[in-house]
């Protein structure tokens, strides 16, 4: 997801806890939500901090690989979609800035710690687009996968995190809609055009599934947050829902999914297939995907390049404030 | 290195004469860009006809252990809630 | 049979003494009238494509965020002017035809909006000089005697208004901030001044629509250009950079003459990458 591999700090089990800690595991099991400045375990806050904070890096580092094709739409209106959506991007990260920040860290400790690799985010977002097809699959599969994640968290335990993934369901609705639309028209065309449909879902089949994570029905990380509602379900189940979803939806468009062993099983209610390689997917956490060193250089350099403006209308409002002191 | 941008809450009244209502936060080096940033960021989808910003730091909140006695005297009061009066049917829509 | 005599179609012998061109007023007037649809398109279509090459990489998330909903203003204003000039031109264009299959020289956007983004000092300097002017031009064109003219200004107002109100603040701010910030500023200033003059130049298509009362001569926005500039950089402690040579002014051309800069060539080559590399597909 957009939150992958976020190591959960230990909490402690229920038969070891204080008072205060099983009135807080109670209110959660109650479905009450966490507030800004109620009590909370440091590992729920920490926990929850890197989760929101890598769900935002993901929506701003995942302007990028669309924001390489807004200035090559083929058509007005298509760019004036795909910017539409970029921005909306941007606004999810800004969103979801705003809830980490109610955890007591700040928007620029955040960016530093991205910008230094001490925090991650999803590795879906360093693979290459190479095609207008890509935009199409993006949507599509990409974010197909990550609602598949945010649906559910919109009845997360934490209110702001919560509050946030309602307004982002809320204007994502269109997003995948649009990837879609883009795989219909490409399939609906010319030989080439289908060509580069297929060929772009041959490429982010195996990065989506990877978005779900690796197996983690055996993890204690995963089982705890669980047990604090900040993770919803299991990374499987999230992504045996996506694959179901979507194999109709691809043989809808006349697309072939790129796994020979992928087949509906009557018994399980859903479709077998293929584990992508996790090999990659770990290489490319690590830094040595496609993209990692494009895409995180991006980022920084907006940064450091924005330094002066950032510092200039802040130098502005303190000299603004203090004249209107002193005419005070 | 160089001092963040202060952080502000913006509420916005929707087209139906609503009251404000918080909807997120945002960065901005003072009062006015806030409002402008808390229009492009917040009414990006016809959201809102008025928008106001308060400093983050200005905001002071009832504090979460005091929860109990704020808002438990309410509970009781149960007059004020319509369903506590029993209407005859007969009456029709009250 | 003889055929019934068309009542429909006015013979055109009976309008114009034979054996001289008929130099019907309308068709002078739909050519300035083309010529300046697509002036206007263009400037928004070529302002809106370098603001987007912002999305992913402005100072912060908030002027990334406000930059994309000036971007995408332009782009909408951009459809209905290019879709106004189409139909008018009665070849069958689309705004998508005229953006996308139209070589450089037949652009007819200033050379200020083709102007490279460079810092972010620069897009927001180059945004306010040609937002002071966009909003004199549609405040006039509110006023056309062309109702299809006048109802797109309308909309384009309101949006240009928000911009001008934006960036002259974001000048204002910056010019008077940091030492760095004033710098940056003025240099953008000295660097997008010479190509400020084109604005207001006057040629026989620009003529030819203040005869017809369609539009008033670009000349005739410069006042209140100045007015703005002018008190806009006083607030922002910039120093006006006075009389200097234009670009885009004298005979050998300028932009909305369709004689470019090399930016151009470049900006078109990357936007109609598609439509080019696979003449006739739909997308």
């Amino acid at each position: 997801m957009y939150a992958q591999l976020v190591t959960t700090e230990g909490g402690t089990p229920r038969e070891g806890m204080s008072d205060q800690e099983r009135a807080f595991q109670e209110r959660i099991d109650r479905n009450e939500k966490i507030e800004p400045k109620e009590w909370m375990p440091e590992g729920y806050r920490k926990t929850l901090i890197r989760q929101i904070g890598q769900h935002a890096h993901s929506e701003i580092v995942g302007q990028l690989p669309e924001g390489n094709w807004i200035g090559r739409a083929p058509t007005l209106e298509r760019k004036a979609i795909l910017l539409a959506k970029v921005q909306d991007e941007a606004g999810h990260g800004l969103y979801l800035y705003s809830a980490a920040e109610t955890l007591g860290v700040s928007r620029d400790e955040l960016l530093e710690a991205l910008h230094s690799g001490k925090m991650k985010y999803s590795s879906i977002f360093n693979y290459p687009t190479l095609t207008w097809a890509d935009m199409g699959a993006v949507g599509w599969l990409v974010d197909g996968a990550a609602i598949m994640n945010q649906v559910p968290l919109q009845r997360t335990s934490y209110g702001p995190y919560a509050r946030a993934m309602i307004r982002i369901c809320k204007e994502e609705s269109f997003h995948q809609r649009q990837g879609y639309d883009i795989m219909m028209k490409m399939c609906a065309g010319t030989p080439e055009q289908k060509a580069m449909a297929q060929d772009a879902l041959n490429r982010f089949w195996y990065p989506s599934l990877m978005m779900f994570g690796p197996s983690d029905k055996d993890s204690v990380h995963s089982e705890q947050s669980m047990a604090w509602k900040i993770k919803m379900n299991t990374n499987d189940e999230l992504r045996q829902r996506f694959v179901d979803q979507t194999v109709p939806q691809a043989e809808y468009l006349g697309l072939t999914v790129p796994d020979p062993d992928l087949r509906w099983n009557e018994d399980k209610g859903g479709y077998d297939f293929s584990e992508p390689d996790w090999s990659e997917f770990y290489a490319v956490i690590a830094g040595n995907g496609p993209c990692n060193a494009e895409r995180l250089g991006a980022r920084v350099k907006a940064w450091e390049d924005g330094a002066w403006f950032r510092d200039g209308l802040m130098a502005h409002a303190d000299k603004a404030r203090a004249r209107r002191v002193a005419a005070e | 290195m160089s001092s963040e941008w202060p952080l502000w809450e913006v509420f916005i009244r929707g087209q139906h004469g609503l009251n404000h209502r918080h909807v997120g936060s945002l960065h901005a080096p003072d009062a006015e860009m806030a409002i402008r940033n808390a229009r492009d960021v917040y009414t990006r989808r016809n959201e809102g006809v008025s928008i106001w910003v308060v400093p983050s730091s200005a905001i002071t909140a009832s504090s979460p252990s005091e929860k109990g006695p704020l808002f438990d005297p309410a509970n009781d009061k149960v007059y004020r809630h319509p369903t506590f009066f029993d209407i005859p049917a007969e009456i029709g829509h009250m | 049979m003889p055929s019934l005599p068309d009542v429909m179609t006015p013979a055109l012998e009976t309008l114009a003494p034979a054996g001289q061109p008929a130099p019907a007023p309308q068709e002078a007037n739909r050519d300035a009238l083309v010529e300046w649809l697509l002036r206007t398109g263009d400037n928004a279509l070529i302002l809106g494509q370098r603001l987007s090459e912002w999305c992913g990489h402005a100072p912060a998330l908030e002027e990334d965020i406000a930059l994309a909903n000036q971007a995408l203003d332009l782009i909408g204003q951009c459809q209905l002017w290019l879709g106004l000039a189409g139909a008018v031109e009665g070849r069958g264009r689309t705004a998508d035809d005229l953006a996308f299959l139209r070589d450089a020289g037949a652009f007819r956007n200033l050379l200020l909006v083709e102007r490279p983004n460079r810092d972010f000092g620069h897009t927001l300097m180059r945004q306010f000089l040609f937002d002071a002017f966009h909003l004199e031009l549609l405040e006039a064109a509110r006023a056309s005697s062309d109702p299809r003219i006048a109802e797109i200004a309308a909309k384009a107002w309101k949006e240009a208004a928000y911009h001008l109100e934006r960036s002259a603040d974001l000048v204002v701010r910056l010019g008077d901030g940091s030492a760095e910030s004033h710098d940056r500023m003025q240099a953008a200033l000295a660097a997008l001044w010479s190509f400020t003059g084109e604005m207001f130049t006057d040629d026989d298509h620009d003529r030819a629509l203040a005869d017809a009362g369609v539009m008033p001569l670009p000349s005739s926005l410069r006042p209140a250009w100045d007015r703005t500039v002018a008190q806009v950089l006083d607030e922002a402690t910039l120093t006006h950079p006075g009389e200097v040579w234009q670009q885009g002014i004298t005979d050998m051309g300028g932009g909305k003459r369709g004689v470019h800069s090399e930016h151009l060539g470049h900006l078109l080559a990357q936007m109609q990458f598609l439509q080019r590399a696979y003449p006739g597909a739909r997308w």
